[in-house]
C-alpha cells in the first residue's frame, strides 16, 4: 500500500512528484475497459520537461511553470504570492468572490464528507493529493497564518505549513487538477466549496503572477480578445465557413439553409462556442436549419467575440471573463436584439446566464436565455414535424455541470430527447447529481505534456464509468449508440476519450449534441443526418 | 465564590453573543459576489425543485414572475438545521456521532431557556412554581437536561473517536481540534458532576439563576459545580472565535451562496451595488489584469488590451 501523502509534503524540497499512479491503482472500470493490464500506459514527462518546468506534484504538468534559477527568485515568488493571496481576500482586489471564500475558510468541519461526491478522487483510487480537501486545507492554513498573521497559538488551532517555493509550485498545479464542478460543494453539510477555492487559486495565480493555463489564456481568452475567437477565427473565416456549412446542410438534407448575419432588431442573436464551427460544423448547421424552419428570427454577429461565446476567464481570471462577457453583450446591444441565446456550450451558458448577471449593467444588461429551453419549445409545441423512429438507437443524456448543477437547466433537454429517442436512457446519478466529464474547468481543451494521459485516466473515468453502464445491455458493436452531451467542451472530452478506447471501432459508441437529433428525425430532412462513420 | 461565577456567566453570555453578532456582521457586510448558486434550489417552483431546475428553464424567463417558495425553503433548512439531513445523506458513519453531539447541545440550549423561565418565574410568582407547574417545568428541565447532556456527550466521545483513529480524517486533525472535543468533554462532565454531586442544602441550578438575576452574593456555590459553570462559560465565549461558528456560517454558505439566485434587474438595489463596486481600484500585479491601483474595475473590464493586435 502506498505511504499517504501529508499536508507537509507539499513544502518538500526536492522537486520529485509527490504521488504516481499505476493502472491498477485507479477506480476499476466495467466492461470492455475491465482489465487494467490492458489499459494504455501513461506516457512519461520527459528529462526536458522535469529539467525545466516544475512538475513536482504528480505524474503530469498542466501550466509549465518555469523553475527559478536563483533562490532569490524563488523568494520573489513566493513573496508575490503572499501578496496575491493577501488580495484575494480584500474587497477592492476581490469583490466577486469574497464572500463565499471566507465563508470557506472559516468554517471547513474537515469532516470529509465531500470526499466520496468527487469523482477525481474516486477515480484515483482515493490518492490524499486529490481529496477536495487537500488543496483547500493548504489554502485554509496560509490564510490563517499569511493573511490572517496567525501567530503560534493559530497554528495550533489551524495548523500549521511551511511557505516555501515548492509549496507555492505545487499549489499551481493542484489548482489544476480539480474540474471546478462543484459535486463536491452540493454535498457539504456546512456549505463550504472546495471547487471554489480551486477556482480563487487560479485567480491568483493569474492576477498576480500571470501564472495560468496557456490554453485558457494565450490560446483561449487573449485570442479572443484579439482577433474575435480562440479558434482563430476572425469574423470573415468564420462567414466563409458557415457559408460552407450552409452548403453542406443544404446536401445533407435537403432543406435550403441561409445563416442570417447582422441582422439589426432581431428576435435571437444565437452565440456558439466557435469550437463547434471548426470540430463539429453539423451542430451549428443543425441549429440554422431548426430555428429557420421554426420561423424564428434569428441572427449570428460578426463582432469581436459576437461569434463565440467561450468564455474561459470563468475558469482562471476575473478580468479576462468580465472583458469577454462584455464583448458578448457590447455584440447583442449593437444590433439590438431582443435577446441572446446560447448554444450548446456549457461554460458558456453559466458564464453568460449567471456569473456575468452580476457584471453587466444597464443597457448590456441584455436577456440571455439558454437553447434547451428554445429548442424545447420548437420541439415540444409541434413547431417541426419529427420522426422519432429515425431516432431508434440508443442515446444517453450526459448533464454539464454548468448547464444542470449550477445553472438548474435540467428538464428542457430530457423532455426533448423522451419525445424524439424511443431508447433514451438516463446515467445514473443524472440530472443537478451527474458527474462532471472529466473535461470541465479548461481541461477538455489542455492536452500539453501528458496532461491527457491524466485527464483520461483520472479526471474522465468515472464519466466513462458511467457511459459503459448506461448502455451495458448493449455494448454489441452491431448497435449504434449515442452519447448526448449539449456542450462542446464535454463533447471534446467524449471525443477524445471514445478516441483513446477505441470505443467506436469497438462497440459502436458515438457522442454528438442534441440538435443533431432534431434534425436527424425531422420528417422534411433527407433520413441520416447522423453521420455514424464521421467520428 | 458567588460573584466569580456570575461574573463567569455573564461574560460568557456577553463574548458569546457580541462574537456570534460580529461573525454575522462580518459575513451580512461583505459584498455581494458574483452568482454561484447550487441546484437545486429549494426556493424555486415546487414542480422545479424535484428536480433542481431553476427559471432558466423557462422560455423567456424575464417576463415571468419569480418564485420564492418560503415553506420549500423550510423544507430543507429545518431537517437540515435539526437532524444534520446532509450529513445523515451523505456520511452516515459521521452522522451517528454528530447527530447525538449537535442535538445533545439544542436540547441542552432549550433546558437553558426553561431554567431561566423557571428562574424568572420563581422570583415573580413564587406560590405559582411552588405548584404543580413548578413541579412539571422541573420534571421537564431535568430530563432534558439529562438527556441533553447524554447525547452531547456520547457524541462528543464518538468524534472525538473517529477524528483519532479514522486515517481519512486523521491527516487534517489538528491540536486544537483535538482540543475543541475535549474542552466540550470537560466542561460538560465537571459541570455534570457538580450538579450531581451537590449536597443536601447547596442551591439548585434554578435557585443559581436566581442568584444571578438579584446578584446574591450570599449564595455558597459548590466548588464544582462552579467550575463546571466557569468551565461552559468560558467554552460558549469560545466557540463563536473557531470554525465551530458554523451555525452563523453555514446561514450565509446557503442563503447567500448555494441559494441565491437573485436576478439583478435594470435599476435595482443590486445592480446600484455593482455599480459601486466597478469602481473599486484593484492592484492585482500581473501585466495583462492592467491595475495599477488607479483605474477601477469599470475602466479594465471595459479595456481590450488585444483590440487591433495582430494575431
Ligand atoms: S468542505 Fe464540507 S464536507 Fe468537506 S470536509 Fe469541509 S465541512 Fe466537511
Ligand atoms: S469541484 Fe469537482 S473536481 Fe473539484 S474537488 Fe470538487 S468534486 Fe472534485
Amino acid at each position: 500500500m502506498k505511504d499517504r501523502i501529508k499536508l507537509t509534503d507539499m513544502s518538500r524540497q526536492d522537486r520529485k512528484p509527490l504521488t504516481h499512479l499505476e493502472n491498477e491503482d485507479l477506480m476499476p472500470l466495467p466492461y470492455p475497459l475491465d482489465s487494467p493490464e490492458k489499459d494504455h500506459a501513461w506516457a512519461i514527462l520527459s528529462e526536458k520537461v522535469t529539467g525545466s518546468v516544475e512538475c513536482g506534484l504528480d505524474d503530469t504538468c498542466a501550466i509549465n511553470i518555469p523553475q527559478p534559477k536563483t533562490k532569490e527568485e524563488e523568494d520573489e515568488l513566493v513573496r508575490k504570492f503572499l501578496a496575491g493571496l493577501d488580495k484575494l481576500f480584500t474587497r477592492e482586489n476581490n469583490w466577486t468572490f469574497l464572500q463565499p471564500l471566507v465563508l470557506s475558510m472559516e468554517h471547513c468541519a474537515k469532516c470529509q464528507t465531500c470526499s466520496q461526491a468527487c469523482h477525481i478522487f474516486e477515480a484515483s483510487g482515493n490518492d490524499e493529493l486529490y481529496r477536495p480537501t487537500f488543496r483547500s486545507e493548504l489554502v485554509r492554513r496560509l490564510y490563517f497564518k499569511s493573511v490572517k498573521h496567525g501567530g503560534a497559538l493559530s497554528a495550533w488551532q489551524h495548523g500549521d505549513i511551511e511557505i516555501n517555493w515548492p509549496l507555492v509550485a505545487r499549489l499551481a498545479e493542484l489548482a489544476y487538477r480539480c474540474n471546478l464542478c462543484r459535486r463536491c460543494a452540493q454535498t457539504c453539510p456546512i456549505g463550504a466549496d472546495n471547487g471554489l477555492v480551486a477556482h480563487e487559486l487560479r485567480k491568483l495565480f493569474s492576477q498576480e503572477l500571470g501564472i495560468n493555463a496557456k490554453e485558457c489564456h494565450d490560446n483561449g481568452s487573449v485570442l479572443q480578445l484579439k482577433v474575435g475567437s480562440s479558434t482563430g477565427m476572425s469574423s470573415l473565416v468564420v462567414k466563409d465557413n458557415i457559408e460552407f456549412i450552409d452548403e453542406d446542410m443544404m446536401d445533407r438534407t435537403g432543406i435550403k439553409v441561409e445563416t442570417p448575419w447582422d441582422v439589426e432588431g432581431a428576435d435571437v442573436l444565437l452565440i456558439h462556442n466557435a469550437g463547434e464551427i471548426l470540430a463539429w460544423p453539423e451542430n451549428p448547421g443543425a441549429f440554422a436549419l431548426v430555428l429557420s424552419a421554426a420561423g424564428i428570427k434569428w441572427t449570428l454577429s460578426s463582432e469581436l467575440a459576437g461569434y463565440d461565446s467561450i468564455n474561459y476567464g470563468l475558469w482562471y481570471d476575473d478580468a479576462q471573463f468580465a472583458r469577454v462577457a462584455i464583448k458578448h453583450a457590447q455584440a447583442a446591444k449593437k444590433l439590438g436584439v431582443k435577446k441572446i441565446v446560447l448554444g450548446e456550450c456549457g461554460h458558456a451558458h453559466k458564464a453568460l446566464s449567471v456569473i456575468a448577471d452580476r457584471v453587466l449593467t444597464g443597457d448590456l444588461n441584455i436577456p440571455r436565455e439558454s437553447s434547451m429551453t428554445l429548442l424545447r419549445d420548437i420541439v415540444m409545441n409541434g413547431r417541426l414535424t419529427l420522426d422519432p423512429s429515425r431516432n431508434a438507437f440508443p442515446v444517453t443524456l450526459h448533464d454539464p455541470c454548468n448547464l444542470v448543477r449550477l445553472m438548474g437547466v435540467v428538464e428542457p433537454q430530457r423532455e426533448i430527447v423522451r419525445k424524439i429517442c424511443p431508447e433514451f436512457r438516463e446515467m445514473e446519478p443524472h440530472g443537478v447529481d451527474n458527474y462532471c466529464c472529466g473535461g470541465g474547468s479548461g481541461f477538455a481543451i489542455m492536452s500539453g505534456n501528458n496532461f491527457q494521459d491524466w485527464r483520461f485516466h483520472v479526471s474522465g473515468r468515472k464519466k466513462m464509468e458511467q457511459v459503459l453502464n448506461a448502455f451495458a445491455d448493449c455494448m454489441d458493436p452491431s448497435i449504434n449508440k449515442y452519447i448526448c452531451a449539449p456542450c462542446s467542451n464535454c463533447k471534446g472530452q467524449f471525443r477524445d476519450m471514445l478516441a483513446y478506447y477505441d470505443l467506436w471501432n469497438k462497440n459502436r459508441i458515438l457522442y454528438g449534441g442534441l440538435v443533431e437529433l432534431i434534425v436527424n428525425c425531422m420528417v422534411d430532412a433527407k433520413p441520416g443526418f447522423i453521420d455514424w462513420e464521421w467520428h | 465564590m458567588s460573584v466569580l461565577v456570575y461574573l463567569a456567566l455573564g461574560a460568557g453570555t456577553a463574548v458569546f453573543a457580541v462574537a456570534t453578532a460580529a461573525r454575522a456582521w462580518m459575513y451580512a457586510r461583505a459584498p455581494i459576489h458574483l452568482r454561484w448558486e447550487l441546484y437545486p434550489v429549494p426556493h424555486e417552483d415546487p414542480e422545479k425543485v424535484k428536480h433542481g431546475g431553476s427559471y432558466f428553464e423557462d422560455k423567456d424567463w424575464w417576463t415571468r414572475k419569480r418564485h420564492y417558495n418560503l415553506a420549500g425553503e423550510l423544507r430543507v433548512m429545518v431537517p437540515e438545521m435539526l437532524f444534520l439531513k446532509a450529513l445523515r445523506e451523505f456520511n452516515r458513519k459521521l452522522w451517528y456521532r454528530s447527530f447525538p453531539f449537535h442535538f445533545g447541545l439544542y436540547i441542552l440550549a432549550g433546558t437553558c431557556g426553561l431554567v431561566f423561565v423557571a428562574a424568572v418565574a420563581g422570583l415573580a410568582a413564587p406560590a405559582l412554581m411552588a405548584g404543580p407547574l413548578g413541579t412539571i417545568l422541573q420534571w421537564v428541565y431535568t430530563v432534558s437536561g439529562v438527556a441533553g447532556m447524554a447525547l452531547a456527550m456520547v457524541g462528543a466521545v464518538g468524534l472525538l473517536h473517529r477524528r483519532l483513529t479514522d486515517a481519512d480524517l486523521k491527516t487534517y486533525t489538528t491540536a486544537g481540534d483535538v482540543f475543541n472535543l475535549l474542552f466540550f468533554l470537560v466542561a460538560f462532565g465537571v459541570l455534570t458532576a457538580g450538579i450531581l454531586l451537590r449536597s443536601p442544602g447547596d442551591p439548585s441550578v434554578v435557585a443559581l439563576v436566581q442568584g444571578l438575576l438579584t446578584f446574591d452574593r450570599t449564595l455558597q456555590v459548590p466548588g464544582l459545580l462552579a467550575a463546571g459553570i466557569v468551565l461552559c462559560a468560558l467554552l460558549a465565549a469560545y466557540i463563536p472565535l473557531t470554525h465551530m461558528s458554523h451555525f452563523v456560517g453555514k446561514y450565509f454558505t446557503y442563503h447567500d451562496v448555494r441559494w441565491n439566485d437573485q436576478v439583478n434587474l435594470r435599476g435595482s438595489a443590486i445592480e446600484a451595488k455593482l455599480t459601486e463596486y466597478l469602481t473599486y481600484r484593484p492592484n492585482w500585479s500581473a501585466a495583462h489584469v492592467g491595475a495599477d491601483g488607479k483605474r477601477t474595475w469599470a475602466d479594465i473590464a471595459t479595456t481590450n488590451p488585444w483590440e487591433g493586435a495582430k494575431k
